[in-house]
């Protein structure tokens, strides 16, 4: 029974590659979709941490000339 | 420096987009959007992992054997749906490509860029699929002929949307220089479609898209059907996710070139 289905009737090269191909693609490019995107989410948390602060140091500055 | 007039772009459409104007009008709001693509992303996977599960259960093992190609026509259920996502893709490039050039919609780019990647893996795996389908059915791995060659263009279309999109130092530029070769490439795709019909070939022609009924077994039908479902759901998660991700990166640059200029 699972020899039969594994063997494809003979075709298994052919099938099992094809499909072996489509999940190797289609998890491959979501994962890099994925892993990219945690990873900008991130950056942008990094950055977005230390603008507030510079921000806050500036207008303390500008504040400060016009006393 | 290099987002920086793209979110001037974005920036701008937002302001003067209606507020109380239509959806597109709202959805140029990238928070917005964001929103609504974080809400769809979760449903979206889930419809695709039960898809795939479903139509790999009936490509693989619930289905007839065809009477010429045997277990081979399995092959059929990763390669056609595969080759309708390549053309969904491409046309995706086009139709943003046309609404960038036309409304100016600042999503039509973001999205343009998301959609490319995702194309032209999906037209690779229809040819590779396609060869490995050939060689036991045809005799041969490929064949210069127009079903085959248009495809291997429609490739290269894709390659080179992303590598324009990237040529240009000035985002406004690439946008554009993008969004018409978008377009232009757009003719390919009536001549991919009808390529079978308009030249001698070895592909066979369509046998679903066809009017009237389709020449298909209909338990052969139900694991393509799942499949071509599982395809469009992966490919809407892709450039959904693929959007947000480039949203992300053009806020981060912009962040960094006024943190730049602060310094200076």
């Amino acid at each position: 029974m699972t020899d039969g289905f594994f063997a494809m009737g003979g075709y298994a090269v052919y099938v099992w590659s094809s499909y072996g191909v489509v999940a190797l693609v289609l998890i491959g490019v979501t994962l890099w979709t994925v892993l990219a995107f945690r990873r900008a989410k991130a950056d942008l948390r990094a950055l977005e941490a230390i603008a507030p602060r510079r921000r806050r140091r500036d207008t303390k500055e500008s504040g400060h000339a016009q006393s | 420096m290099r987002w920086n007039r793209g979110e001037a772009i974005l920036a701008d459409a937002t302001a003067t987009a209606n507020p109380s104007g239509g959806f597109w009008h709202r959805l140029a709001n990238p928070a917005r959007f964001q929103r609504l693509a974080g809400w769809l992303t979760p449903w979206l996977a889930a419809a695709a992992v039960g898809l795939f599960a479903a139509g790999l259960y009936f490509g693989l093992y619930a289905s007839p054997i065809d009477y010429q190609q045997k277990d081979n026509v399995r092959i059929m259920y990763v390669h056609v749906p595969a080759a309708w996502l390549a053309m969904m893709s491409y046309s995706t490039l086009a139709i943003a490509g046309f609404v960038l050039l036309v409304w100016r919609h600042p999503l039509a780019d973001v999205a343009g860029v998301a959609a490319a990647p995702v194309g032209a893996a999906f037209t690779f795996l229809a040819l590779v699929t396609g060869a490995i389908w050939g060689q036991p059915t045809w005799g041969t791995w490929w064949v210069w002929d127009a079903r085959l060659t248009s495809v291997l263009i429609l490739f290269f279309l894709f390659l080179g949307y992303i590598a324009l999109r990237n040529a240009f130092d000035e985002p406004e530029r690439a946008a554009k220089a993008a969004a018409i070769l978008g377009l232009v490439g757009a003719v390919n795709l009536p001549i991919i479609k009808f390529s079978v019909d308009w030249w001698n070939t070895l592909h066979q022609p369509a046998s679903v898209t066809r009017l009237g009924t389709p020449a298909i077994d209909p338990a052969m039908l139900r694991p393509l059907m799942l499949m071509a479902g599982a395809y469009m759901c992966l490919f809407t998660v892709l450039v959904l996710v693929r959007m947000r991700l480039e949203l992300t990166r053009r806020r981060i640059d912009a962040l960094q070139s006024a943190r730049a200029g602060a310094i200076e």
